[in-house]
């Protein structure tokens, strides 16, 4: 039986709510060290829900484990088994996947400060509070038996830049959107162009884009442990340990921005608005957020028809001369649908289903973006720095800043990495070649020793300007895939296992 | 394709020698002294696969017994020109390492005549799709130096360039690539027409093809009933690829942005199945080789760089191959979202595809059961040569449209405007 709307109740609060107002904020990486211990705080840890709440809380804790983690608490391997397989290889974890992702050169896990195959974390404890609440609540967290649970790793500290990145653009403008109150029905084939997406591909246990449920653990209903755990509602006698439920990305990335704005420089000459304006091509937003492509008149669903920053898609800009095509925001969602010419008949759609829509390599090279969006949670941080936008001259900024990424999603192949390797990463992306994300990419040359550190830009009329010779300006830094469970199942997972082992 | 039986006992050691052939597990070495695929100018891609179907139990879901099936070795080549030109030029260029390679199998005997041994065991392909009919090699490695050398023209004289009109434009680049290859610095090598004995053929299997296929869809259609009434009583068999098995496909995946894909699958058992996919696999040979999906196209989807089907054991079995832009997962995505239906007619006729409707929708749309049945059934393709490892199907288009705009007498101010967007 499907559900009608989400248990927002059993899902932890990250899921629906980036906790804006608790401006301060930690991570605690952490490995097991007693598992009997860890076991009795996931049964009563004070995991914040996705419940709305008035007042809004004054701090809240989110908690998501790696399968090292899963595995070092126990579960039965039915229950391993049954989580995905990116998942249980982990982010660095195979060198396809690194390849696949960026994760070379200097991205190379072997560089990074955590994660990466050393001394990997089995959870991460995440904490957010209101200013000048947070040293107290991550005292009240550590308190009684933590340290005989847990060993900490690291902590990653974030900063509240107030809204920007540390390069100085306004960021998190674009979320994709999911009713928490009703299951909208999945439309089988995409005509216009919306922003609301099946709950199913932020949170397991429900209908995903294609109408499905994406693989994850169930557990059979006889087994008295799993009695509190939702019921999975295509397998019948099975009990969820998914449901409500969701996978965690979380990447540091360190930002060279005093390199960025140098070479931006380098680029212009002494004029600072040209420096920005060249910057604001690579992102496609202004500082200040503004796509570079076109409002839409229409209404997009699942976009507030107010939102001047998110109203918008590529359509008005075949030729990229607005937003070039590669520029960080057309990558990382190029807004396109189904089908490339919007075909309203159903003899339109096979005609174009056929490709005789196509004109040119271009009008139908990607599609369905519906099927690849992902929910963005991350935090910047800025270790002794107060930056303010575009700093035209910075001081030496070593430690350098960055951002902390984190993205939930319930596929983390079709979702996180297509975004990262088809899209940002990719060479070829949309046709281009040359050249990878102007923000992200790693420049490492292809394999017959062209350059992509390219960035073109498509001009009207006219031959487009070509920066060649783009630096580095990210670097990853730290990485590991999440399972982020449902609060029910956190309980679960508390007794799921074997006796201490 | 060249396929030769193996004895189970032979594979190991034919597997360490083709690996040879490698810097590492999924990189040829182009120069490698066995087969130096590099010295073959006609040559685009290659590769040795093993078919060792690790699916053959599934019949069983039939209440049928495991069959047994020879092990072959498998050679394909994707070349420009004819067929026994090219196999002149291969044992010229790579005999004795051939003759090594082949000595693996069951019957090879010493001493045999090398090309009329591969002729003996060549396999007819089924259906055969190229991205670009007609592009040669040389074509391919022409277009991407002159659009490397527009490239620098432009960035050296963006200045120059500033304010002119396309046609403008289109008139100074055209005089830098006529100096440049005065100066023998590029070529542009005319295309040559096919020989009048192909266009005979090519001109018979358009219009033989297209009689067959209308005479044969009267046939099809009752077939299609057949199957529809099956379709929702039929086992569907898509669990987890095998981890191992995962793990050792990825591990010769994305070195470079095209990537190789060979599988090997039964069809399901009787002969419904396997009439309709003959007249599917009959109807796509058509389409891809005179219309429409000769340039750049299949359906909707540009990925593809090359694919073929062979039938094996008296069609109870297929090889599937392909050389594709992107990474397995993105490409399925591509597939899926753009031409599920596509997938569908063919591979849903195999063993424990996932539950289609008239043969067309539903199967890959149920997007996670498609990609572990896909992976189940890949095999590891043990040497992959790729003459062009860095270059996307598109970028070969790209290429080629900007040659055709170059040579191009005159173009409207629209086309004029086009071209130079390419650039």
């Amino acid at each position: 039986m499907p559900s009608t709307s989400i248990d927002a109740k059993d899902v932890q609060g990250l899921a629906r709510f980036g906790y804006k107002l608790l401006t301060e904020a930690c991570y605690l990486l952490l490995r097991i060290r007693d598992r009997a211990a860890a076991r009795a705080w996931c049964a009563v840890a004070p995991v914040a829900s996705a419940e709305l709440q008035d007042p809004p809380p004054v701090v809240a804790m989110q908690v998501a484990f790696t399968y090292a983690g899963l595995e070092e608490l126990g579960l039965p391997s039915g229950v391993l088994a049954g989580f995905s397989a990116e998942f249980q290889n982990g982010m660095a974890g195979e060198a396809n996947r690194s390849r696949r992702l960026g994760d070379v050169g200097e991205n190379a896990p072997g560089k990074w400060w955590w994660g990466g195959g050393e001394n990997d974390p089995h959870l991460v404890v995440m904490l957010f509070a209101m200013p000048g609440k947070l040293e107290e609540f991550r005292r009240t967290v550590q308190a009684g038996d933590w340290d005989a649970a847990f060993e900490l790793i690291q902590r990653l500290d974030t900063a509240d830049m107030r809204g920007r990145e540390p390069f100085g653009f306004k960021d998190g403008i674009s979320q994709p959107e999911f009713d928490w109150n009703a299951m909208p029905g999945v439309e089988s084939s995409q005509i216009t162009y919306t922003n609301q997406v099946a709950a199913g591909e932020f949170l397991l246990g429900y209908v995903n884009e294609y109408g499905k449920y994406t693989d994850r653990p169930l557990v059979d209903s006889t087994d008295r442990r799993a009695a509190d755990l939702p019921d999975a509602e295509d397998v019948p006698a099975k009990k969820d340990a998914g449901r409500n439920g969701t996978y965690l990305v979380m990447r540091t990335l360190e930002q060279d921005v005093q390199g960025f704005w140098k070479f931006l420089a380098g680029q212009t000459g002494p004029d600072p608005g040209a420096r920005e304006q060249l910057a604001e091509r690579m992102v496609g937003r202004t500082t200040e957020g503004q796509p570079l492509a076109q409002l839409s008149a229409g209404r997009i669903p699942g976009i507030d028809p107010k939102d001047d920053l998110n109203r918008f898609t590529f359509d008005q800009d075949p030729d990229g001369t607005r937003c070039p095509f590669g520029a960080h925001i057309r990558r990382a969602n190029p807004r396109n649908t189904d089908y490339p010419n919007r075909p309203t008949s159903w003899l339109a759609r096979i005609w174009t289903q056929l490709g005789f829509a196509s004109k040119g390599f271009r009008t139908d090279i990607m599609a369905s973006t519906r099927f690849h969006r992902i929910l963005r949670r991350g935090r910047e941080y800025a270790p002794g720095l107060a930056l303010s936008p575009p700093a035209p001259s910075l001081p030496a900024d070593d430690p350098k800043p960055g951002l902390h990424f984190l993205c939930l999603n319930a596929n983390i192949v079709r979702q996180f990495e297509f975004v990262q390797n088809a899209w940002l990463m990719s060479t070829k992306f949309d046709g281009l070649c040359g050249e990878s994300d102007p923000l992200l990419g790693n420049r490492a040359p292809i394999g017959d020793g062209r350059s992509t550190d390219n960035f073109t830009i498509p001009r009207q009329g006219g031959v487009r300007r070509s920066i060649a010779g783009l630096p580095q300006f990210i670097s990853v830094r730290g990485g590991a895939y999440f399972f982020m469970p449902g609060i029910r199942a956190l309980r679960y997972f508390s007794r799921a296992g074997e006796s201490n082992g | 394709m060249v396929a030769a039986r193996l004895d189970r006992k032979s594979v190991s050691g034919l597997r360490a020698l083709l690996a040879t052939m490698n810097v590492a597990p999924g990189r040829v070495d182009a120069a490698n002294p066995l087969v130096p695929f590099g010295k073959l100018e006609n040559l685009h891609f290659a590769r040795f696969v093993i078919l060792d179907d690790p699916t053959l139990d599934a019949i069983r879901l039939y209440g049928l017994p495991r069959q047994e099936y020879p092990l072959y070795l498998a050679f394909t080549c994707d070349f420009d020109g004819a067929k026994p030109a090219f196999l002149a030029d291969l044992a010229h260029c790579a005999g004795p390492g051939l003759r090594r390679v082949f000595s693996f199998c069951e019957d090879f005997p010493d001493g045999a005549d090398l090309l009329q041994w591969m002729r003996d065991h060549d396999l007819p392909v089924a259906a055969n799709y190229v991205n670009w009919r007609g592009r040669t090699m040389k074509q391919v490695r022409e277009e991407a130096r002159l659009r490397q050398a527009i490239d620098s023209y432009l960035d050296l004289n963006a200045s120059a360039l500033e304010g002119r009109t396309a046609e403008q434009v289109r008139a100074q680049v055209r005089a830098f690539v006529d100096a440049e290859i005065a100066a023998g610095r590029l070529t542009l090598t005319p295309p040559v027409p096919a020989p009048l004995g192909e266009r005979i053929g090519n001109a018979f299997h358009l219009i033989g093809g297209a009689l067959l296929i209308g005479v044969l869809i009267w046939g099809a259609l009752p077939l299609l009933l057949i199957i529809r009434l099956r379709e929702n009583t039929e086992p569907v068999y898509a669990p987890r690829p095998d981890p191992a098995q995962a793990r050792a496909l990825a591990e010769i995946e994305d070195y470079e942005f095209t990537n190789q894909f060979s599988a090997v699958g039964s069809w399901k058992p009787g002969l419904v199945r396997r009439w309709m996919v003959r007249f599917i696999l009959l109807v796509i040979d058509w389409t891809v080789r005179h219309w429409p999906f000769t340039k750049g196209l299949l359906a909707r989807v540009l990925t593809i760089q090359c694919a073929r089907w062979v039938y094996l054991d008296n069609s109870k079995r297929v090889f599937f191959a392909t050389s594709y832009d992107g990474s397995l997962d993105s490409y399925n995505d591509d597939f899926i979202n753009k031409v599920a239906f596509g997938l569908n007619v063919v591979f849903a006729n195999g063993i424990g595809y996932p539950a289609t409707r008239w043969l067309l929708q539903g199967g890959a749309k149920d997007e996670q059961k498609f990609k572990y049945f896909l992976r189940r059934h890949q095999l590891p393709t043990e040497v992959w040569y790729n003459a062009h490892p860095s270059m996307a199907a598109v970028e070969l288009e790209r290429n080629s449209r900007i040659r055709q705009g170059l040579e191009a007498a005159a173009l409207s101010d629209e086309a004029a405007r086009e071209w130079v967007q390419l650039l």
